[in-house]
């Protein structure tokens, strides 16, 4: 799938500076404005033939301002955080570290399509964390398919009903002591959300 | 690991109890936000692992993670805070303040790599009572045991490998050995991980292992949980079974199968490999990998 910018970005005006601003900002993201646009990050990708914009332009799009396309992208759903595109990358940008970011973006702005699981599990998985101190994969997968695919219970329960007959499924939440759990809640807040 | 994972945990504690290792669960440990939580803010992400390592340096121990993704948020984390004076600053102060003081000296192991730099290949060949003879092992490690921090001292993939010949089985070179399972896409989206999950499957098919090892849980379950799925998406027969390592390891070693966890393996191992170990000869397989 090769998009073209339609109608996105017309004029320099449209450009969003705060993208590349905020994604700089990550520890050791100056670097992504030594890309040199050699296409190694999408080659190594495992999951760029399934990418809208592979690794290489998203990076072209972060430095130049691309930011609707960019946050809009399904790229930054599919990775997979494997990694291969930040220790092949000869310019050193931790291109993996720049998903991330832009993923940060999308969904603090909403950016994605409705009952699209990947960002509410992340959601699910800190409300989980924030609460117990720990997370258990069963009470996440159950609560993300209530809220995002009803019908997939459905269709998912043989391979439900298999790890339960193998003894894999604990519905026993383990959460952290007490004490721990308020310190770590504590932490958190203290650390703030994003400067 | 009490729950899908409930196999590598308890072969994980029954391998190292076997050899005399100690392992002692991190008092108030929190969860390290794995791959997700830094989706949603990077800073309270270092924090939580930053919470973890100073929790093990307080503990005056070398912090073992036997997941893939916990030992790579661990060793980011590390890395980051010593290499980045703004993170320090703005996360220190906050352990601080919980009576944490972080001083990003322990040491983060990986338990295979325990067995083979403590214990050493020679010693855990000399422990083995029941070799895996004639069992085809396509070892599979993943993405984040590797990369993107690798283990110090140019601990490669040949060193991990040494394992497998160590518990008398067959070494497959199987070269997708550290290529992306895909993670948690099979959930998500499936088509996709699957396809990544089937890419690994077929290739070890093709190179006539009998088992695929993992030493990730997730791996673990994502690599075994979809394969019937697959199959039928493919119409391609790639069964295989994947044990994690301490179950093939805790098997050679003599440890009864129950404490294994065998029996909670999805798809099992195939009965003429498991009564080769029992005892007795091992039945001669043929290229297909079926019992002569």
């Amino acid at each position: 799938m090769n998009p073209t910018f339609q109608n996105a970005v017309k004029y320099q005006k449209e450009l969003k500076r705060d993208l590349a601003a905020e994604i700089l900002a990550s520890p050791g993201g100056e670097k992504v404005l030594s890309c040199l646009q050699c296409g190694t990050c999408g080659g190594a990708c495992p999951l760029a033939p399934y990418m809208d914009y592979t690794p290489r332009r998203l990076i072209g799009m972060v430095r130049e301002g691309f930011k609707q396309e960019a946050i809009e992208s399904f790229s930054i759903w599919l990775c997979a955080s494997c990694y291969e595109c930040t220790v092949r990358c000869p310019a050193g940008i931790k291109v993996t570290d720049v998903m991330y970011g832009l993923k940060r973006i999308a969904i603090r702005e909403g950016i994605y399509p409705r009952h699209f699981p990947v960002p509410e599990v992340a959601k699910e998985f800190i409300k989980m964390l924030k609460g117990a101190g720990r997370t258990n994969e069963f009470w996440l997968v159950l609560k993300v398919l209530l809220k995002t695919a009803p019908l997939k219970l459905l269709s998912g329960w043989p391979l439900g009903l298999q790890l339960w007959r193998h003894g894999r499924l604990c519905l026993l939440m383990n959460r952290i002591p007490k004490a721990a759990g308020a310190d770590v809640r504590q932490m958190l807040d203290s650390v703030g959300e994003r400067q | 690991m009490h729950g899908f994972a409930r196999h590598c945990q308890d072969s994980l504690y029954a391998v190292f109890r076997t050899l005399g290792l100690e392992l002692r669960e991190l008092e108030g440990w929190n969860c390290c936000g794995a791959t997700t939580y830094i989706s949603i803010d990077e800073n309270q992400a270092l924090t939580l692992a930053a919470r973890n390592l100073a929790l093990a340096e307080r503990a005056r121990g070398e912090l073992v993670a036997p997941c893939n993704a916990c030992f790579m948020v661990l060793k980011k984390t590390q890395d980051y805070l010593a290499r980045y004076q703004e993170l320090r600053a703005r996360i220190l102060p906050v352990l601080d303040k919980a009576g944490l003081h972080y001083e990003g000296k322990v040491k983060i192991r990986h338990p295979l790599e325990i067995l083979l730099r403590d214990v050493g290949v020679k010693a855990l060949k000399e422990r083995v009572t029941r070799p895996l003879t004639g069992w085809k092992v396509a070892p599979y490690y993943g993405c984040l045991l590797v990369r993107p921090y690798a283990l110090d001292n140019g601990f490669t993939l040949d060193k991990f490998d040494a394992f497998i010949p160590a518990l008398g089985a067959t070494l497959v070179d199987f070269e997708f050995k550290a290529r992306c399972c895909g993670g948690s896409l099979t959930g998500t989206i499936e088509e996709v991980g699957e396809r990544l999950v089937y890419i690994l499957l077929q290739q070890a098919k093709r190179c006539n292992a009998d088992v695929m090892v993992t030493v990730c849980p997730l791996c673990q379950l994502n690599l075994e949980a979809h394969q019937s799925k697959i199959v039928r998406r493919y119409g391609e027969d790639v069964k295989i079974t994947v044990p994690y390592f301490t179950q093939l390891i805790g098997l050679a070693l003599g440890i009864p199968s129950r404490e294994l966890g065998l029996e909670k393996l999805l798809v099992p191992l195939r009965e003429e490999l498991i009564s080769g170990v029992r005892g007795g000869k091992v039945p001669a397989m043929t290229a297909s990998g079926r019992a002569a």
